[in-house]
Order: C-alpha cells, then sequence, then structure tokens
C-alpha cells in the first residue's frame, strides 16, 4: 500500500504536516510529495489510487480507518470526480512527477526513466546530437521571451573557452507565479537532470572544458532550498553529479545560490552581477552571457521549466514534444491559477487551448458565482485580458497581439470587484519599488505615472490625465535597458485599452465601480434595513454615525473616513456603498 | 591607509549583542572567495538579525571592499536590514493575488494589532511586520510566513487569532 501526503510548501500551509504527523504517529509509512497543483484541495493524502481531499486532522483518523480496512468515514473526503476531471484536461511534462514522487528520494526518480536522458546523451550522443534534439522540439524559454533553447544552447557551446557555467534562474519573482517553486520542491532531480543534458551539450568537448551550473534560488523559497540541496547530494552519491558523471569523461557540478531578493535579478545580466555578489543591475547587450557572462565566461541561462521540459524531450525526441501545440509556440506550459478563480492551483496544458479552457476547464470558472471580468498575464511586465477575449489562443504571439505577454505563466483572475486602476496602480507601485535605478525612464518616468494612478484612486484625477499617462508609457518603453523598464508601462497600457472606461469614470465622476477605491466611495445607511443595533456607531472610528437603540442610524459624510468599518460590522446589510 | 581591523581585536559594535567571533568562520571560509559579499552578508543577518552600519564597515574591511560598496549592496536587495527586527518577523505577502483577494485589509489588521507601522517592533519586541513582493503560495492568498512557517487563507480575524497565539507562547 502507498500512501502519500503532498507536502510542498502550498500543501505545508494548508495543514499538511499536521496530517502528515498523525499517519506516522499511528506507524503509517507515508511517504511525503510535492504539490499535484490542486492546491484549492490542500491538504490530499493518497492510499494507493483513492485521493482523499481537505484532510483535517478529523479525516486523517478515518483515513486511518480506511488504510487500516476498519469501518470508517472517510469516504466524504474523497475527491469529487469534476476535479479529477481537471487534471485530464492537463498535459504533464514539466510536472509529471510533482505530487507523485518522493523528491527526497532519488530511487522514485530513477523509477520513473529518471535520468535515463542523461545518461544517454553522455554514452550515445555528441553534443551537437542534443542541440539538434532541442532545435526540433522548439522549446521556448520559459522564464517569459520564448526565445529557442536550443538556439541559445548553440550559441554557448560556439563560445570557445576553458570555463563555462551553466545557470538555472530560480528567481521567480513574478508576482502570481510559483510553477519553478513547485518543480524545485516536488521534482528537483528533474532540474537537475536537465541541467546534466544542458551542461554536456554546452561544455563537452574534446579539449576539457571545466563545467559549473548555478541554481540562483530566491531566499523566499526555503524549502526550495532545502530539497534541492538534498537532492543534488544524493546525485552526487550516485555519480550523476562531479566527476565523471555515469563514468565518463564528462564532469559537471551544481551549487545554490540564495538570492536576496530583488526582482530584477530575473534578468540576465542583472542576475550575474547578483551572482557576483555586486547589487543586481542589468547592463547592456551584447555582449550577452552566451559571450561574456559570469565572471566574463561563456554563461547559459535557462529558467527552471525550461530545464524540467529537457528530460522529456531528450528521452520522447524534439519532435514528440513539437507534435503538441501550435505553429509558434510548441509543446506544454505551466500556469499558476490564483485571484478570484474557484480552483486555484496549477495546470499545465499544451499551447493552442483557450484562456478558457485553462480559467473555466481546469479553474472552474469564478469564485463565488461572480463574472469574470479579466485575467492579468505576464506580471509587471504584461496586461490584462479583459472577458470579451476570453477565447484567445494561449501562445507566444496571439497573447503578445492583446498587450499581455505569455510571462512564466502567472494567471491571475479578476471578477468585478476588482478595480482595473487599482490594478494598474499596484503593478506601478511594484515597479517602482523594484526598477534598479539605472535608466532616468524607468526611474522617474514610472514614479511618476505611479503618482498620477495614486492621484485618479484618490479621486484627484484631472483632465489630461489619461494622456499624460499614454504619453509617458511610451517614453517608458522607448527609454528603458532592460526588459523590467520596457514593459513596466503594460499594466497601465492594456487597462487604458480594455477598461478606458473606469479611467474616464474615476477621473470625471469621481466613481469606483468595483468598490475598491475608498476615497471615491460613498457610505449611507438604508433606513428599511437598519434596525438600530448600535453596533456601526460603536464601532466607527470616527465617531461619524449618529443615532440611538432601535432607531434608523445616519452616517455624517463630512466626518466620515471611508474606513468601511461600518459596511463590515452590519449584520444586516444597511450600510450602502456607492 | 591600511586597514587593520581583524587584528583590532577592541572592535565596538554599537550593538552590544553582536559577537563578531560568531562570524568568524564564515569570514575565513569567503574572505578570498570573489563575489561572495551577498553570502557573507546573508549569514551576518541570519547571526545578528540585521546589518548596522558598523557591522558593514567591519565586513567591508575584512573583505576589502569599501564600506559604500557593502551599503550599496545592503540597501539594493529587500532581503537585508539595516534595523533590529522584533523575535518574530512577520511577512504579509503583498503579491498580485494576495492582493486582489484584500491583502491591504490584512495589513491593516495587523498594524492595529501591533500598534506599529511597517519595519518597526512592538513594545514587547515580540514582532515586526514587513511587506513582501511575492511569496509564492498564491493559491492560498492572502498569506503570510512567520518563521518559516506559511500561513494561507488569512482574513483579518484569523490573522490577529494567529499573532495571539504566538504573543500567548511568548
Amino acid at each position: 500500500m502507498r500512501i502519500t501526503v503532498g507536502k510542498g510548501s502550498c500543501g505545508i500551509a494548508a495543514g499538511a504536516a499536521e496530517i502528515f504527523n498523525i499517519l506516522k504517529d499511528a506507524g503509517v509509512p507515508a511517504v511525503v510529495t510535492g504539490c499535484i497543483g490542486m492546491c484549492y484541495l490542500e491538504p490530499i493524502v493518497n492510499v494507493d489510487d483513492r485521493t482523499f481531499v481537505r484532510v483535517t486532522p478529523d479525516a486523517a483518523r478515518e483515513i486511518l480507518k480506511f488504510i487500516r480496512g476498519e469501518e470508517n468515514g472517510a469516504e466524504q473526503y474523497a475527491i469529487p470526480q469534476e476535479d479529477l476531471d481537471n487534471l485530464s484536461v492537463q498535459h504533464r511534462i514539466a510536472l509529471a512527477n510533482c505530487g507523485i514522487i518522493d523528491p527526497e528520494n532519488i530511487a522514485e526518480y530513477i523509477a520513473r526513466e529518471g535520468y535515463a536522458a542523461a545518461k544517454k546523451c553522455i554514452a550515445a550522443m555528441s553534443p551537437e546530437d542534443v542541440i539538434a534534439e532541442m532545435k526540433a522540439s522548439g522549446l521556448g524559454g520559459r522564464g517569459g521571451a520564448g526565445f529557442s533553447t536550443g538556439l541559445k544552447w548553440s550559441f554557448a557551446r560556439a563560445e570557445k573557452g576553458d570555463k563555462k557555467y551553466l545557470i538555472c534562474n530560480a528567481d521567480e519573482g513574478d508576482p502570481g507565479a510559483f510553477m519553478d517553486r513547485a518543480v524545485i520542491e516536488g521534482d528537483p532531480h528533474n532540474l537537475i537532470e536537465g541541467m546534466i543534458i544542458g551542461a554536456y551539450a554546452i561544455g563537452s568537448d574534446e579539449v576539457p572544458i571545466a563545467m559549473e551550473g548555478i541554481v540562483y534560488v530566491r531566499a523566499e523559497y526555503p524549502l526550495a532550498i532545502i530539497r534541492l540541496e538534498q537532492a543534488l547530494g544524493q546525485a552526487r552519491e550516485r555519480g550523476m553529479l562531479g566527476k565523471n558523471i555515469f563514468g565518463s569523461d564528462f564532469s559537471f557540478d551544481i551549487r545554490i545560490k540564495a538570492g536576496a531578493g530583488a526582482f530584477v535579478c530575473g534578468e540576465e545580466t542583472a542576475l550575474i552581477a547578483s551572482l557576483e555578489g555586486e547589487r543586481g543591475m542589468p547592463r547592456l547587450k551584447p555582449p550577452f552571457p552566451a559571450q561574456k557572462g559570469y565572471w566574463k565566461k561563456p554563461s547559459n541561462i535557462n529558467n527552471v521549466e525550461t530545464y524540467a521540459n529537457v528530460p522529456w524531450i531528450l528521452r520522447n525526441g524534439g519532435a514528440a514534444f513539437a507534435a503538441m501545440g501550435t505553429e509558434n509556440s510548441k509543446g506544454t506550459k505551466v500556469f499558476a491559477l490564483t485571484g478570484k478563480v474557484a480552483k486555484g492551483g496549477l495546470a499545465e496544458v499544451p499551447m493552442g487551448k483557450t484562456l478558457r479552457d485553462v480559467i473555466y476547464g481546469v479553474g472552474g470558472g469564478i469564485k463565488n458565482g461572480r463574472e469574470f471580468k479579466a485575467v492579468q498575464m505576464g506580471g509587471p511586465s504584461g496586461g490584462c485580458i479583459p472577458a470579451e477575449l476570453i477565447d484567445t489562443q494561449i501562445d507566444y504571439r496571439t497573447l503578445a497581439a492583446t498587450g499581455a505577454i505569455m510571462g512564466s505563466g502567472g494567471m491571475v483572475v479578476m471578477d468585478e470587484t476588482t478595480c482595473m486602476v487599482d490594478m494598474a496602480r499596484f503593478f506601478l507601485d511594484f515597479t517602482c519599488k523594484e526598477s534598479c535605478g539605472k535608466c532616468i525612464h524607468c526611474r522617474i518616468g514610472n514614479r511618476r505615472m505611479l503618482e498620477i494612478l495614486e492621484r485618479i484612486c484618490a479621486g484627484d484625477g484631472r483632465e489630461g490625465d489619461i494622456e499624460l499617462l499614454s504619453d509617458l508609457a511610451e517614453q517608458i518603453k522607448a527609454g528603458s535597458l532592460c526588459q523590467l523598464g520596457m514593459t513596466a508601462p503594460n499594466p497601465v497600457l492594456t487597462t487604458l485599452r480594455y477598461f478606458r472606461n473606469e479611467y474616464e469614470d474615476h477621473i470625471h465622476n469621481k466613481k469606483c465601480t468595483a468598490h475598491q477605491c475608498k476615497p471615491l466611495l460613498t457610505y449611507a445607511i438604508d433606513p428599511e434595513k437598519c434596525t438600530g443595533c448600535t453596533l456601526c456607531a460603536r464601532k466607527c472610528p470616527g465617531k461619524a454615525i449618529a443615532g440611538e437603540v432601535k432607531k434608523v442610524h445616519v452616517i455624517d459624510m463630512d466626518k466620515c473616513t471611508k474606513c468601511g468599518k461600518c459596511s463590515e460590522v452590519c449584520r444586516f446589510g444597511a450600510v450602502v456603498v456607492d | 591607509m591600511t586597514c587593520n581591523c581583524a587584528e583590532n581585536k577592541s572592535w565596538k559594535f554599537s550593538d552590544p549583542e553582536i559577537d563578531i567571533a560568531l562570524l568568524e568562520p564564515t569570514l575565513e571560509k569567503y574572505g578570498d572567495v570573489a563575489g561572495s559579499l551577498i553570502t557573507v552578508l546573508q549569514k551576518a543577518q541570519e547571526l545578528y538579525g540585521y546589518l548596522p552600519v558598523d557591522l558593514q564597515a567591519y565586513i567591508a574591511c575584512r573583505l576589502g571592499v569599501k564600506p559604500a560598496k557593502v551599503m550599496g549592496v545592503v540597501t539594493f536587495y529587500t532581503q537585508f536590514r539595516t534595523k533590529p527586527v522584533g523575535k518574530n518577523l512577520i511577512l504579509l505577502c503583498q503579491g498580485t493575488a494576495c492582493h486582489v483577494n484584500g491583502s491591504s485589509g490584512i495589513e491593516q489588521a495587523i498594524r492595529e494589532f501591533l500598534g506599529t507601522e511597517e519595519g518597526e517592533i512592538t513594545a514587547d519586541g515580540l514582532f515586526t511586520y514587513n511587506n513582501v513582493a511575492c511569496l509564492g503560495c498564491c493559491s492560498l492568498s492572502p498569506v503570510m510566513m512567520i518563521g518559516d512557517k506559511t500561513y494561507g487563507n488569512l482574513t483579518k480575524d484569523k490573522a490577529v487569532k494567529i499573532l495571539k497565539e504566538i504573543a500567548a507562547e511568548g
């Protein structure tokens, strides 16, 4: 009997550690797995082919009885069929083992064809063959740009030198994306194997080249760092890392570097500066990292998800990967579904599916039966795609045409209670904090845009603000060195394009229809509903509510600070917000 | 002018809690390794909780770089702090998903409960809260992290209840 408990960061936060301990204390040999991607159902316990979800300590005790074959009430915690169906919509390559195998045990990875691809490459393929296979797969960089991985590898291979670096960008700073964390926590050997193959393709030569691998992980992911460290140790013990891998002439090892928290370090040259112990500021390209990267040596940088696709491609052939997807975007892509979606989590689907397939097919639509308004893709560099474009096909070009980008695959779903002007303000606030300050347009231009958005949200929007925003946006795009600056105005541009009426409402009518911008709201008490319970008057911090017991209360708008406390505490829905 | 800080055993730090001997193994290990500044700073912060200016200057001397460079790196990365924090550091996620699901309300509740602004220590020394960009647990938003533990699906009441429980433990 195989019993597993999902112990990714999300599972643990939902209480999986306690569940695991209950099983363990009862003498059940439970195995730890990573995240299966159905975060909304955590904690999840599997007993052979039975899946139990939202497992509470009480549920765990029922599952214990089930395991022992006693009479039990575990059935009520069994996964509903419709949630199982969500998995069948997906096609898992990068996430194939996540939530299935024990990430802390290399034997389980090997049992699922693990390290077979690396072994095959080193034993039977030339580096050129490997790169040709990668080119044939059509795999594009999953960090967001979608640039051909095979081509990128060929550039780093073409460079001469005695030392080369293979770097993995695991600085997943894009708010709303967490697939890289899931891969490292749930299937770290998949990443390691992908990196071994990459290192072999780039650095194996008759003239020995010293190859070194570095994984740059966010410090905010402590569990990922622990699991990866463990996995690296196990791979070394088995001769899959270190000197003479698989008994060949090829040597390669990987070390971890914990990032110190800077979104801009997702940019290649900034990441390299950070690895060298400097402020993570991007520099002009060329020279590209493939020519002069870490310590001025040829360096190849790929994202976690990119490497995680590599072993599958080498096992099944580039053509099999390229058979999935669309003309310009091959294979599958992992999306992180969050926000107002009913079933948040990770979904890996073939390129070419529509946004509807993911948001409704996998995500189960919108929480609490509300209306879908928009989906934000690509984080601070991306944009908001409105409800009318929900049938947009997911591929790099089609998404770019909407003004958003694929990015790393974050999908933050929004409903009618999300204010789009506030969203734009939110992202600009983020970019201003994360701008490294090198380029004037990014450093000062974004600050000015943020000030305009803040005043619009505060009810002080002026005539001409929309034009000013558009003008600044174009200049920032043109005047910034790196992608952070060049794409920073995108959230503003897309919301202006699709939700201009909301900006106009804020500026001209001083109204926020989503009821998010507090200074624009008015509060009133509905005399029909008010029972005179006095709760709102007692809770009002500004003493702006007057009224006697069992009599209708009234809000004095001159004193009201618009904190919203009254509508929060009213049990009769008598506070009308407009 | 030459620097003799390593020999200068009487190097005094403004914070008497700082036992510089604890950092010695790290400095030994990384002192001569190029590009180790961030790693050394991370270790120092792990040991002392924060990086006061005189500690930065000491590290600069030992690594053979200018204090201005150390300060440049410390102020660039959000992980580094120049002020001490409370016993429990609350990292409140302000990522997109958390924002959409009401993290600003959670912040308000935490601020009211603690009676401090972001980055300050509570009078009892127990808490400091900081807003952070994204903790990568978006499907459980709104989320906060205290120590190594992540708390998800927060409401204002739930967040305050968690803090009360931690406070009760001391």
